[in-house]
């Protein structure tokens, strides 16, 4: 292991360790700490400019309160569930499905299909943005959810597939030599050798697209107009326009808009990770 | 048809299988990129006719001071995004300890990774607020007063940058976390043996091994470099008097606030040339690793 870890019986070495980590730690995160302590401050307190004294009251009731109340926060955060979920499955499907063929199956232009996938993904947003933006008013499809999620469907289906491709390619070629032999169809072969198999990649590819899809915000000021259509992180921009110096409430706002992918990422925590780096890894 | 369909299954089955991927990607990915290549060589409001101009849209990007001011701003973000990689391998080393609880403390070293970029934006833009944000109480502290960094034309820049950074570290923290887990025992341990220590272990037997997370690390960071629309959106939209536009954004507004989607067009065609020169040198790397390993 390298650093080289510190010995089991040098307990104070280890409790300094531990504590002079645990205080980068804090540094590291008191941005975030800032904004969570300020969504407790009353507006009393945050118009006052009492933001970092002892609070005369506490806000955080009212101030959570009032982000599904006074705002259409809520309505975003369901806006945000409904793009997000469906892109996710459709990820999942389409980049099983290609991921199979490219890893499985030796044709010509296999590794340009694979190019074109691994290289489109690396394209910069705002080169798709107008087509893509056009696509969508002329099908009339703009300021839908549909068509964030088509277009999030599309773009992560590059980097899912490149992600399949090559955990199907890892898998043993002996399983798929017998499935031939035993006169299993190519879609047999599928759904009863690979989909039981791909279990952890899939689990894996969720959270990340879960995460990649529910923190867009680009696609979201491109596609959407209006409140019942917008996700978490337009409608957040949209209060700070509105709410501008009552710092408590966007606090809070912020706070909604983070805590989904936390969680996420806290339940599946392994998952993620492997995926993070088995993506980037291997790409 | 069944004996039809025996017979060529063995073909199109994974055609089938793989068309609704490539039918999508290529149509609303692929086929919108060269589209845009394509509107960039008209002047079009996004309602009217399109009128070719053939280059006119250029022309007017390169005498334009504010693509100067965007093109510099781009490369001072890709410079500082420079410092996440060893940023991340400096805290990956630091976390990469077996103690009661440092478990927990790495994955809450990884929470800026899942933040949304908007709510990264939204956290700086509170801890710069003059007089009342963190850095103002810090500054308090030491009888100082903070400068306004959001309102200052020659400092908004860096002070997006290092929000933006916040995020980019953990991305490269997580990278190197997995790269020091595969590291060779027994290099290691040949290298202690002769004495190898601290930087001279890092230098010479610890990073040769990491070659491979490093370059991701960098791919993912300069991708990340060019690409940053979100912070400067949410934190300033550009401002002050757009001192703080990247290219991306500068492209976003051309078209969205001003309907110039020729304009807007040819900046994301200048972005994406800058983008490709990089993508065809990540590739071609891929492929030699994928043909290598077939």
């Amino acid at each position: 292991m390298y650093p080289r870890p510190i010995p089991e019986d040098a307990i104070w070495h280890r409790r300094f360790y531990f504590t002079a980590v645990l205080a980068i730690l804090i540094l590291w995160l008191c941005p975030l700490f800032a904004v969570i302590l300020t969504s407790f401050r009353s507006t009393q307190d945050v118009m006052g400019g009492n933001l970092w004294g002892w609070p005369t009251q506490f806000g955080l009731i009212d101030n959570y309160t009032s982000v599904f109340t006074q705002t259409p926060m809520a309505r975003y955060f369901l806006n945000s569930l409904m793009i997000t979920i469906p892109s996710v499955i459709g990820v999942l499907i389409m980049s099983t499905l290609a991921g199979f063929v490219l890893a499985r199956y030796r044709f010509r232009g296999n590794m340009l299909v694979f190019a074109l996938f691994v290289g489109g993904n690396f394209l910069p947003y705002q080169i798709m943005m107008i087509p893509v933006r056009d696509l969508m008013v002329r099908i009339g499809l703009y300021d839908t959810p549909a068509a964030l999620i088509i277009f999030h469907i599309a773009f992560q289906t590059g980097f899912a597939t490149l992600f399949m491709r090559n955990f199907i390619a890892a898998l043993p070629d002996e399983l798929f030599q017998a499935a031939r032999a035993e006169g299993a169809s190519p879609f047999q072969t599928l759904v009863h050798v690979v989909i039981p198999l791909v279990r952890p990649a899939l689990a894996a590819l969720a959270i990340l697209i879960f995460t990649f899809v529910w923190n867009d915000y680009f696609w979201a000021v491109v596609l959407t107009i209006s409140d019942t259509v917008k996700p978490v992180t337009a409608g957040l921009a949209n209060l700070r326009g509105e709410w501008v110096s009552a710092w408590n409430l966007i606090s809070a706002g912020t706070i909604v808009v983070a805590v989904p992918p936390v969680v996420m990422f806290f339940l599946m925590q392994r998952h993620f990770i492997a995926g993070l780096t088995m993506g980037a890894v291997k790409g | 048809m069944m004996t039809f369909w025996r017979h060529h299954r063995w073909w199109l089955t994974p055609t089938l299988l793989i068309l609704p991927a490539a039918f999508l990607f290529s149509v609303v990915i692929l086929w919108s990129a060269v589209e845009s290549i394509w509107i960039s060589l008209h002047d079009w409001d996004g309602f009217s006719p399109m009128v070719w101009i053939g280059f006119g849209n250029y022309v007017e990007l390169f005498n334009d001071p504010q693509f100067y001011v965007s093109l510099k701003n781009n490369v001072i973000w890709l410079v500082m995004f420079m410092a996440a990689p060893p940023l991340g391998l400096a805290i990956a080393l630091l976390v990469n300890q077996k103690i009661r609880g440092m478990r927990l403390m790495k994955s809450l070293f990884f929470i800026p990774l899942v933040l949304a970029s908007v709510a990264v934006g939204v956290v700086f833009t509170w801890v710069y607020t003059p007089q009342l944000g963190l850095l103002a109480l810090i500054f308090g502290f030491f009888g100082a007063t903070a400068p306004a960094l959001l309102s200052n034309e020659h400092l908004v820049t860096f002070a997006i940058v290092i929000a933006a950074l916040w995020p980019q570290i953990a991305f490269c923290m997580v990278l190197y976390l997995a790269g020091l887990n595969n590291l060779s025992e027994e290099l290691i341990g040949a290298g202690r043996v002769d004495g190898a220590r601290g930087w001279n272990m890092l230098r010479h037997i610890v990073l040769p091994q990491l070659t491979q997370v490093t370059f991701i690390a960098i791919a993912v960071t300069v991708v990340g470099a060019l690409r940053s629309f979100d912070m400067v959106s949410v934190m300033t939209q550009g401002g002050p008097f757009g001192s703080s536009e990247v290219l991306a954004y500068q492209m976003f507004e051309q078209s969205i606030f001003s309907y110039r989607f020729g304009y807007g067009a040819a900046i994301a065609s200048v972005l994406f040339v800058i983008m490709a020169v990089f993508i065809v040198w990540y590739l071609t790397r891929i492929i030699r690793i994928e043909e290598r390993g077939a």
